[in-house]
């Protein structure tokens, strides 16, 4: 994102401390991530320091502060996944992904994250892979789940 | 927009009369589990057959949040008759066209069937899982599109509110609510009422309410189905709220990862605002209040209450101490009321059919329904709706059909990271806040996690620290410290580097942590381990001087298995605890 762009966005956003974390969330939806560059700006917009941005912004989990790759996995971590097989699969996801959670792979096909909770616990174990949720995934499929995303490409 | 309270009641007759009901409606369950199992592609097929087969305008398609029964989404119930079809697949729906909507016959093939005794329930109110319960929240979720809010106005919604603000003082409205004994969702269990009178006495220029709708006990989903299902009935108990406290600004705090949630929050917000419902004036009266939705960023501790306001503030999400408590000084130092989704959608129910009915449901000191996610090594998992005072056998083998893959039932953990395991000795006792809480754990916010002989315990107490290690805000000490050191306790215990004093220090270190931390978090982090090694602690004593997991989670200890030896060089004093 340029900086017209960025200031693009930022004019129709409010100005109050309390529009900090909605203003990272629509940075982060158009951009992937919130850059040096974005943490500046955002620290201008609201008449803040860019350490108070800094504090908040890594507080939550929510916010990335680098670029994703291509695919986003996320593995859910809840405790009704966690009993049905959940811990299997998310050492399967790690293996063939080659990353650790909030990794990146090299090729920047793919990154890895885990959640708390997605609330599907009724039919997990739970993956999402870009937006599209995996109910009762065993860790026998996780290679397929993987290999179907890297032929959409 | 409406200006008037008898406005509602017309509208719901010209709805009425735009849009008869037809013959037979296919109500898709959409929720999330819905949508993980495939219901976009049901929808897309329903559409496709009724188009192909020019069906659309006499047979219905309704597209409705979450029915319950998780279990066997993909589901549709066909009305009038409630016919309900599982487990389906894109290639079932033209079959179901044919046979059951046109012809009226049922696919039994398509049935629920019990898989104990094998009898197949063709209507939704027969299956067992839905006979035990009483659903009054999501009694209307079958009848509701999300999307639509005149849906909710067929369903008599918002004329409780036009009910309190026409027809109720304020203190009225309070006393209603106090009188029908409603208690906090969230898991405290706090008087409703009480807490409303707090904050109406306070003095002060502005008053906010809030609804917490940061559900993040892992396991536990009510609160953003409610939202997905019935959003506008979460909004009517909010303005119902406000008028009584005398709020003008409302705040509802959804949990991102719950994104359909945000969505159909947003959509029935937007929808009251247009309607006249939410804004100045509301239906005429001189009543204002507005309501902003924020998105939360993926923080367990912003369920806590003085946490959620540090976060709709824009502030680092860290906890303080209370008092002074939100009703004197909360958001931007107002005096601030906050409850839970599920208490504010019990609001309307109470208002609409008055004290004296809703505290005749439930036992003396919890009234009314509850909401449990029945989860984990559960047969027929799903969300369940049972009046306070069930007992746990009834919600686990009843509705939940016992245990999966005929396995044993080893405990049912209630209140997520906050709560305890409750083991077998437990199954007769009657659900409320007080029961949970003296059996020594708690209602939290709604969540049940069964467990069979196939989980270990001592790596379930484990994963439950890490969560809370991770999501403690890190302000003070023994929640930041302590956790922590828990945390590793466990970790060596499960590779098998346990020693027998291990236990000890947990207890000592759980039970400092309660007494010294600032907020709930921190108070109730150490429960689901003391909770263990009240219950389990044979478990433990398995996993430090025999070297073994039973139940055969803990990894590194299956590789160990045949060897006598401890890995580590530490002195282990046997019998100490025997």
């Amino acid at each position: 994102m340029t900086g017209l762009e960025m200031d693009d966005l930022l004019r129709g956003l409010g100005r109050e401390l309390k529009d900090l974390t909605g203003i990272l969330h629509k940075i982060q939806a158009e951009c992937g991530h919130i850059s040096p560059q974005a943490i500046r700006r955002v620290a201008e917009h609201l008449n803040i320091t860019e350490n108070e941005l800094y504090g908040v912004l890594t507080f939550y989990k929510a916010f990335r502060l680098r670029p994703r790759g291509k695919h986003l996995v996320t593995v859910c971590q809840g405790t009704s996944c966690h009993v049905r097989g959940g811990a299997g699969v998310f050492d399967e996801m790690k293996k063939e992904l080659g990353v650790e959670p909030g990794g990146t792979t090299p090729d920047r096909m793919f990154s890895l994250e885990t959640v708390n909770c997605l609330g599907c616990c009724a039919i997990g174990p739970t993956v999402v892979i870009d937006g599209t949720y995996h109910s009762r995934v065993s860790a026998e499929e996780v290679d397929s789940l993987v290999a179907e995303c890297r032929k959409r490409k | 927009m409406l200006t008037h309270p008898s406005q509602i009641t017309a509208w719901k007759a010209r709805i009425l009369e735009e849009r008869p009901a037809p013959k037979k409606t296919a109500v898709v369950s959409n929720g999330t589990c819905g949508r993980a199992s495939g219901s976009l592609g049901i929808i897309a097929a329903l559409n496709r057959e009724l188009d192909r087969r020019g069906l659309r305008e006499t047979v219905g398609l309704e597209v409705t949040g979450c029915h319950g029964f998780c279990e066997i989404e993909p589901n549709i119930v066909i009305l009038p008759e409630g016919i309900c079809y599982g487990r389906l697949k894109p290639e079932d729906i033209p079959a179901i066209i044919e046979t059951t909507i046109l012809k009226n016959k049922v696919i039994d093939r398509l049935v629920y069937a019990d898989p104990k005794t094998g009898r197949r329930y063709a209507l939704q109110k027969d299956i067992p899982f839905y006979r035990k319960q009483m659903r009054l929240l999501t009694e209307d979720n079958l009848r509701i599109d999300p999307d639509r809010i005149e849906d909710y106005i067929l369903a008599d919604g918002y004329q409780a509110l036009a009910k309190a603000l026409f027809d109720m003082t304020a203190e009225e409205v309070i006393r209603e609510v106090d009188a029908a004994g409603l208690r906090g969702r969230g898991g405290a269990g706090f008087p409703t009422g009480k807490k409303w009178q707090f904050c109406r006495k306070e003095i002060a220029d502005r008053r906010y309410i809030i609804c917490n709708a940061d559900e993040g006990n892992p396991g536990t989903y009510m609160d953003r189905s409610i939202l997905v299902a019935n959003p506008h009935s979460v909004i009517e108990g909010m303005i119902i709220g406000a008028y009584a406290i005398g709020a003008a600004e409302g705040y509802i705090y959804v949990r991102m990862e719950a994104p359909q949630a945000v969505r159909q929050v947003t959509i029935a917000r937007d929808q009251a605002r247009k309607c006249g419902l939410l804004g100045r004036s509301i239906l005429g009266s001189e009543f204002h209040f507005d309501i902003q939705i924020v998105e939360g960023a993926g923080a367990f501790v912003c369920g806590e209450e003085t946490s959620l306001m540090a976060s709709i503030e824009g502030r680092r999400a860290v906890s303080r101490q209370r008092p002074p408590f939100p009703a004197q000084s909360g958001l931007w130092g107002q005096p601030t009321n906050i409850n839970n989704v599920e208490t504010w959608a019990n609001v309307p129910l109470i208002v609409k059919r008055g004290a004296e009915w809703y505290s005749q449901i439930g036992t003396p000191k919890s009234k009314g329904t509850k909401i449990f996610s029945l989860v984990g090594k559960i047969r027929h998992g799903g969300q369940v709706e049972v009046p306070m005072g069930i007992k746990l056998r009834e919600i686990i083998y009843d509705i939940g059909g016992g245990i999966k893959d005929g396995k044993k039932f080893k405990a049912v953990q209630t209140g997520g990271p906050a709560g305890g395991f409750l083991p077998a000795e437990f199954l007769d006792l009657a659900i409320d806040y007080d029961n949970l809480v003296q059996a020594g754990s708690t209602m939290g916010s709604g969540g049940m996690i069964v467990v069979d002989e196939t989980t270990c315990m001592v790596d379930l107490a484990r994963h439950y620290m890490h969560f809370t290690q991770e999501e403690s805000c890190g302000k003070c000490v023994p929640c930041r410290v302590g956790t922590r050191q828990m945390h590793e306790i466990l970790v060596r215990i499960t590779r098998g580097e346990g020693e027998e004093e291990d236990l000890a220090r947990l207890q000592e270190l759980g039970e400092s942590i309660m007494v010294a931390s600032l907020c709930g978090l921190g108070q109730t982090a150490p429960n689901p381990v003391l909770s263990t090694l009240r219950h389990f602690r044979e478990e433990y004593f398995d996993h430090i001087r025999h070297r073994k997991c039973a139940a055969g989670v803990c990894r590194e200890l299956l590789s160990l298995s045949g060897q006598d030896s401890p890995r580590t060089g530490r002195k282990t004093n046997k019998g100490q605890h025997d």
